[in-house]
């Protein structure tokens, strides 16, 4: 039994953290947040480009480290626990996985060695408005090679060069890839609940698109997109969820309130232990992702439920319970909880929300234990 | 990142699966009552079968019998083992907990009276701690031990203890009695072992509200033991059942019965809210996949467990969590089926219940899986202080005498 990561990942983990100290500590991501005018942390973007983790995980030959997706985990998990206000998500475990797993050799000599170096920042761009979107509600168009349609939200949207836009070509959902710096792309950036992460309202009137992948499998590539990307968010809320209960430890050690300290009363001892429980359910279970998704084990699509039900739960517990257990002090701006929480939600939200992931993984659960 | 064996352990699995295919019955022995009983015959011929291919007690050293072997080893035997349908195993709690407590404090000639037929399974202990006092709150037993009046140095011990598993066919206990109600409670136990056999200990099964008896109380009326029974120095039993309780964190097992498979199965054979199989209300199936993701994350938990003892490390803190998941998912569960079957749900006759009335069964058991072995909220305090290193309670009864302790019924 070997399940878990190597003393080569554990070293790159440390190494990373120790990075992310240094150039990600909570005043860069409030720079973000309290700047309207600075949709994302350019110069950490670069600093992370100069790292190699924007390519951790694409071969060699396009540019990347050639690394696996392991090693792209303990990055991720590292990432979330710094709340880092970059778009990494979008470019790396969205777009470049999306070429990667569909892509054709032209589109992925074009695009993996842009991401990799850092030139090049995706989005995905899905969602047509309030609810969860289905092939029959889907309105965004391809016709002779151009874009029709409005995407809102689209996370990274404002920022990026590149997305991954969902839409009908000849009645049948598709993948397709715009340049969104090209003609017929509109943007207007979006005031969301998570000012450290960008997020767009994209308008394309005749914008050229090419497709990613087959014909008419829109839906069923985004899933398996989603799947990968899932893994890989779900150790970002890990990193997020450990992180808030340090913080609501560090304060319940060094808050006094009856004449002792408030980690010493069994109501916020229990509390503390519920969060610990969740956190490391999340954690086996985002491990168990990790290894369907660096295996490509036909578990895949189980495992990364899973890993994203039990992670977004445990992220929303300990975010929201570590506000409570800071009492007054951490409902204040000047504190760091609201950090986590609003990311919470933002890495619950984008990607499907945790309830369409249930009913998902129970149909999946259906197929297999099929009566 | 993968789940093989190492080539040690692929070949130590393969030793184990030949035995077992040579040594394990392929069809069920004796039968099972369901309450760790069954064929007792049954269950003491297989444990003297392992005991004498040395897989008893595989990381035990091999003067006590043992293969001095590691913790994984000893998972892969209990893996492999699980395959067959071999009898129960009532002679865990010894081997676990009683017999290494005696082994660590007992002279060399009890040790080797006892650990030897408690390793063939001809002899079976039972631990002796609970009591109507005192259940999450071990140290505050009020079994009295006293010297006995004719100066023979022998002790006499009166009292009752509850919760007992398996007293009822154990030979031996180990018992932690007071010796000093003048000191505070900590500093004034002695532990014992004891002949359940003798006239002055009376054991009573315990009617559980489950219906079922699994469990004993057990009664003393001045019991003569000798001085050489005592475990540890006099007025020193804290830490001596501080070493028994550290092993038996190591036995501590995770509800069994019904689980997300078994009510899967059940939605689709009942008619839900509108008409359709109850396995279509959305409410179910955000229910279910909550309990897919419980069991899925203690399940790689364990396997975490497992990596860590594979490569000679002590396991982690995670493995603390699984009872307090395991026994709340059981409730909740077995409840969320019983309220599927709307009306249906109170029958819980196994001809005309699903699953035989099993989810039923969880309903009435899960109350005491979240009591036995370390309750929901001391197993929170213990992840809470130990884990994550935050205080303990305030204790006001530290440094009172035992005798004039506050005490209610």
């Amino acid at each position: 039994m070997n399940f878990d990561f190597s003393d080569d990942q554990k070293f790159l983990k440390a190494e990373a953290r120790r990075f992310l100290d240094a150039n990600c500590p909570p005043a860069r991501v409030r720079a973000v947040l309290d700047d309207d005018a600075k949709p994302y942390d350019e110069a950490l973007w670069k600093a992370v480009a100069g790292q190699g983790w924007l390519g951790a995980a694409i071969p060699e030959e396009y540019g990347g480290l050639g690394l696996g997706r392991l090693e792209l985990c303990v990055l991720a998990e590292e990432l979330g626990r710094a709340v880092a206000p970059i778009p990494f998500a979008s470019t790396v475990y969205i777009l470049a996985e999306a070429v990667m797993l569909a892509g054709d050799e032209a589109q992925k000599a074009e695009i993996l060695p842009k991401v990799a170096a850092g030139e090049l920042i995706g989005a995905l761009a899905t969602s047509e408005g309030p609810g969860v979107l289905t092939p029959a509600a889907l309105k965004a168009s391809v016709s002779g090679g151009k874009l029709t349609g409005a995407k809102i939200p689209v996370t990274d949207g404002d920022i990026a060069h590149l997305a991954l836009v969902l839409a009908k070509e000849n009645g049948r959902p598709g993948l397709f890839l715009v340049d969104l710096n090209g003609p017929g792309v509109t943007r207007e950036p979006l005031k969301t609940l998570d000012p450290t992460r960008d997020a767009a309202r994209i308008t394309f009137a005749g914008a050229a698109a090419t497709r990613l992948g087959p014909a008419g499998e829109g839906f069923a590539l985004l899933e398996q997109v989603l799947d990968r990307a899932a893994v890989l968010i779900a150790f970002e809320q890990c990193g997020g969820a450990d992180r808030c209960l340090e913080m609501a430890k560090a304060y319940a050690l060094e808050r006094y309130a009856f004449g002792r300290v408030i980690a010493s009363y069994q109501a916020i001892k229990h509390k503390l232990a519920d969060m610990y429980v969740k956190n490391e359910l999340a954690r086996s279970n985002a491990y168990y992702g990790a290894w369907a998704l660096n295996t490509g084990a036909p578990e895949l699509p189980l495992a990364a439920s899973a890993a994203r039900i039990a992670a977004s739960e445990a992220f929303w517990f300990a975010s929201k319970e570590n506000i409570q257990t800071h009492g007054g002090i951490g409902f204040t701006w000047e504190m760091d909880c609201h950090l986590y929480y609003r990311r919470s939600r933002q890495l619950s939200l984008v990607a499907g929300a945790p309830r369409v992931w249930k009913e998902r993984l129970v149909s999946h659960l259906e197929r297999r234990n099929a009566a | 990142m993968d789940f093989n064996d190492t080539p040690e352990e692929a070949a130590y699995r393969a030793q184990v699966r030949a035995w077992l295919e040579a040594n394990a019955p392929k069809r069920p022995v004796g039968g099972d009552d369901g309450e760790g009983g069954g064929s007792m015959a049954a269950s003491k011929a297989w444990q003297a079968k392992k005991a004498a291919a040395g897989y008893a007690q595989i990381t035990w050293p091999k003067e006590w019998g043992g293969q001095g072997g590691t913790p994984i080893q000893q998972v892969i035997f209990n893996a492999e083992e699980a395959s067959y349908p071999v009898p129960p195993n009532p002679f865990q709690i010894g081997l676990g907990m009683c017999v290494p407590t005696v082994a660590t404090f007992a002279d060399q000639a009890t040790k080797d009276r006892f650990v030897g037929p408690a390793l063939r399974g001809e002899e079976i202990w039972c631990q002796l701690f609970s009591e109507p006092s005192g259940g999450s709150d071990v140290a505050a037993a009020r079994t009295k031990a006293v010297r006995a009046p004719d100066g023979s140095g022998d002790w006499l011990i009166s009292g009752q203890k509850v919760w007992t598993t398996g007293a009822q066919f154990s030979d031996y206990g180990i018992v932690v009695c007071r010796t000093n109600p003048a000191a505070p409670k900590h500093k004034g136990l002695t532990m014992f072992w004891v002949d359940m056999h003798d006239a002055g200990i009376e054991v009573k099964p315990i009617h559980q509200m489950s219906g079922g008896s699994g469990f004993n109380e057990v009664f003393f009326t001045d019991v003569r033991v000798k001085d050489s029974q005592r475990l540890g120095a006099v007025d020193d039993g804290w830490k001596v059942s501080l070493v028994t309780l550290m092993n038996e964190r190591l036995a501590v097992g995770g509800a069994s019965g019904a689980g997300w498979r078994e009510f899967l199965e059940a939605a689709r054979g009942v008619a839900g809210i509108d008409g359709q199989p109850a396995v279509k209300d959305q409410a179910l199936r955000e229910k279910l996949a909550d309990w897919y993701v419980q069991a899925e994350g203690l399940r790689h938990t364990r396997n975490r467990t497992m990596t860590a003892l594979s490569r000679g490390q002590t396991p982690g803190p995670e493995s603390s969590i699984g009872k307090i998941v395991s026994a709340m998912q059981m409730q909740e569960l077995g409840n969320a089926a019983l309220e599927m079957l709307d009306e249906y749900g109170i029958v819980s006759d196994p001809d005309l219940a699903p699953l035989h009335g099993g989810f039923h069964t969880s309903v009435m058991f899960a109350p005491g899986l979240r009591i036995a072995g370390g309750t929901d909220e001391i197993l929170k305090n213990i992840i809470a202080e130990r884990v994550l290193g935050l205080p303990g309670d305030i204790r006001v009864d530290k440094d009172v005498p035992f005798k004039d302790m506050p005490t209610g019924r």
